[in-house]
């Protein structure tokens, strides 16, 4: 095995904890912290059961934003639909063999690096052509988009133009997995790919990423409409 | 924004760049091109020291500012969940861009919920994150310095903390919850408005947000009861500190005093009377309103609410209603369980509180009362949902009751009745403009902008429909509307309470 070889498996192992680990502790900050008052959204569910559904619709379906702003929805969306396309078509990747129950992934095979892209460059435009998006955007909110772009780029690089093996690619990857290293591809636009994916994971617990997991403990959209029938009660503000 | 200095950020006298000119209604509702600190010379008055000092606020602007203000962002970051995941969970997808009132006229991008939440979270990524800490700029992480202070203190309060914009984010931010914790900083370092620091001290001195003392409580009581006996020949009571009646109606202050409140008031009271039920307003509880939400203290907010139980034990009534009041309503609905409940001493039977709306459609519906509509046939009415009703509370049993019941008890009063556009009420209702602790008179421009949304669907209905009543459940919105009508040209007749056309209607002593 290679010194690059050593190097980026080394930088993989880092890489995940940073994002395991990071991602986790963010989660456990937004679940610890106190939502002293019920400040839920309304109208809104007024059980629990209601609480899931509207989280499910806003998740699945990203509803509010559907109604807010189709353009941003439409972009939004299909951003998000391809990268989850583009995520479950590695799986191949992690598990020997592949799971026969995501055998349907291969009719979306040749187009989702496509679908993952062509929203992210739709959303990189409408940050610069809307007035007050472009007076909102950050260099960061730019450079997600970016970084977005190249791991697809060079995703769908290895995939149709330079055609990295696919089997070294799986063997590198199950040795990561299962603690046995194996030999990295030397191919570039493969390594640029892998070293963009593990410089995502470092930065995802540290920015608006995060969204990811903080959308389940935003107060407005997880509480019931209840105060009436149930006292919300938090130490803190029973206290205080 | 050019340098300023601590005493230009604390003196009073906002600097004017115009008279206050309304908006021409067209009624068209636009989105505008942005214009950079185009409201950016709009703030309130700064609250007086010893007012300041009373409410355990120091008395002016601290020398550590900046550093005491950090630190009581990091502790409201500890305390309050939504201000946690509000910080991080924003991707400025610019959704929520066009939703604000006040944005959509000031054209100020500061007035997009993003951009005046942006203004917290600099601040907030610059001192609190690893990813401000290091990328700095980059990634939009600013120094707290005078120059934003100012900016906070103008657009912060240039929010009405209507939830409007939460509604249309993807993650359900709420602005709301992010200005009043900015102004819960500003306070705990020296800069408060004076408005809502005035009010809050006369709650705690006399008992209510007006100021009137129990004599001066008494004595409209009494003019009012005067009014309706000389009007309908019916000795109709208001009556004042009963004890062990069956019900405790608190209402904003503004309904014993000011117009058109008052007209509402008359309302309650025939529909009490009406309905044969025992009743009583308290000197103690002579408020319903709750201005220590706007600043975010929740100290504040539960110290004010603490009037209402040492009421109910005072006076042990069985039933707790609220009047007309949208914030009061919040405060009352979604905080008064947790900040003096529970109500175990109430009637478990009836909903703790009630609103005003839900208990006079109640006794309509069960036919304890005899309407005629045709008193009410001079208007044309319409509704005017009022935010915090809309977007933090509930009416009846069911998500939506505070929609569907005010436009029930309206069709049951009154024959013509008529919907604003479909955009501008409900659930995306727009703020009265003066909403949120912004009520006063040196932001008259704010107020003027803010209204404008809800002005131009108004004015639609006015030219298509001949509408000329614009029924309203807050005491904000009544006081707001009567102020800017004038300025738009709309009389000021043509806002009032829903139970002002209740009392209208109520035909007293028809029943037997």
């Amino acid at each position: 095995m290679n010194g690059i070889s050593l190097f980026y498996i080394a930088f993989a192992y880092v890489a995940v904890a940073i994002f395991i680990i990071g991602f986790l502790a963010r989660v456990w900050k937004y679940a610890k912290t106190p939502s002293p008052l019920n400040i839920t959204l309304t109208p809104g569910p007024t059980s629990t059961t209601g609480v899931v559904y509207r989280m499910v619709q806003e998740v699945g379906f990203f509803k509010s934003l559907f109604y807010s702003n189709r353009i941003i929805w439409l972009g939004g969306y299909i951003m998000h639909l391809g990268l989850a396309l583009v995520l479950i078509k590695h799986f191949r990747f992690f598990f020997t063999p592949a799971p026969a129950s995501l055998a349907w992934i291969t009719t979306f095979e040749a187009y989702a690096g496509f679908i993952f892209l062509a929203p992210l460059l739709f959303l990189f435009a409408l940050r610069l052509i809307t007035d007050r998006t472009y007076y909102i955007s950050l260099i960061t909110d730019y450079g997600i988009l970016a970084l977005l772009m190249l791991i697809a780029a060079t995703g769908i690089l290895t995939k149709y133009y330079v055609r990295t093996d696919i089997i070294d690619v799986k063997a590198f990857v199950m040795g990561i997995v299962s603690f046995s290293p194996a030999a990295m591809p030397m191919d570039f636009i493969f390594i640029l790919h892998f070293t963009l994916v593990m410089l995502l994971l470092i930065y995802f617990p540290f920015s608006k990423l995060m969204h990811a997991g903080g959308i389940f403990f935003s107060p407005t959209r997880n509480q019931a409409d209840d105060p009436r029938e149930v006292r919300h009660v938090t130490p803190w503000a029973v206290k205080g | 924004m050019a340098e300023i200095t601590k005493e230009e950020l604390m003196t009073s006298a906002p600097k004017k760049k115009e008279p206050d000119k309304a908006p021409k209604l067209t009624g068209k509702i636009v989105k505008p091109k942005i214009v950079r600190g185009a409201a950016g010379h709009n703030k309130p008055y700064t609250a007086k020291p010893e007012l300041m000092e009373k409410l355990g606020f120091p008395g002016q602007l601290v020398d550590n500012w900046q550093e005491a203000a950090i630190r009581k962002m990091g502790e409201l970051l500890e305390k309050y969940k939504s201000l946690q995941v509000y910080m991080d969970i924003c991707v400025r997808c610019g959704a929520c861009t066009d939703k604000c009132q006040y944005f959509l006229s000031t054209k100020d991008p500061n007035n997009m919920p993003v951009g005046r939440a942006e203004l917290f979270r600099k601040v907030y990524r610059r001192y609190f994150t690893r990813e401000g800490k290091i990328l700095g700029k980059i990634a939009g992480a600013v120094d707290f310095d005078l120059e934003l202070l100012a900016e906070w203190y103008s657009y912060f309060h240039q929010c009405s903390q209507c939830r409007r914009c939460s509604v249309f984010c993807p993650y359900g931010i709420d602005t709301a919850e992010i200005s009043m914790a900015a102004r819960e900083i500003m306070d705990s370092i020296g800069l408060g408005e004076k408005y809502v620091v005035e009010v809050l001290g006369k709650v705690h001195d006399i008992g209510n947000n007006l100021g009137m003392n129990p004599k001066a409580l008494e004595n409209a009581l009494e003019f009012v009861e005067e009014e309706i006996e000389e009007e309908t020949g019916i000795p109709v009571k208001l009556p004042l500190d009963v004890e062990d009646a069956e019900v405790l109606l608190v209402t904003p202050s503004a309904d014993f005093f000011a117009s058109p409140h008052m007209e509402s008031l008359v309302g309650y009271a025939k529909v009490f009377h009406q309905a044969g039920i025992n009743w009583t307003f308290s000197t103690k509880a002579s408020e319903a309103g709750n201005f220590g939400m706007f600043i975010g203290n929740y100290g504040q907010m539960k110290k004010v609410a603490s009037r209402i139980n040492d009421a109910i034990h005072e006076l042990r009534p069985k039933r707790l209603v609220v009047g007309e009041c949208g914030h009061a309503w919040r405060v009352a609905y979604q905080f008064w369980n947790t900040l003096i409940g529970p109500f175990d001493t109430l009637n478990p039977k009836y909903p703790r509180p009630q609103h005003i709306v839900e208990f006079t459609l109640d006794l309509i519906n069960r036919g304890a009362l005899v309407i005629d509509k045709s008193a009410n046939d001079e208007f044309t009415v319409t509704f005017h949902d009022s935010c915090n009703v809309a977007r933090a509370t509930r009416m009846g049993d069911k998500p939506g009751g505070q929609f569907e019941l005010p436009r029930e008890l309206i069709k049951a009063v009154a024959n013509n009745y008529v919907e604003m556009d479909a955009e501008t009420i409900k659930a995306k209702t727009f703020c009265c403009g003066g909403g949120g602790g912004l009520l006063t008179d040196e932001i008259m421009e704010v107020r003027i902008n803010g209204a404008m949304p809800r002005m131009q669907a108004l004015h639609n209905v006015m030219e298509t429909h001949g509408v000329n009543f614009m029924a309203l459940i807050c005491a904000i919105c009544k006081a707001q509307f009567t102020a800017v009508f004038p300025k738009y040209g709309v009389p000021r007749e043509v806002a009032g309470g829903i139970h002002q056309l209740v009392g209208r209607a109520l035909v007293l002593g028809a029943k037997e």
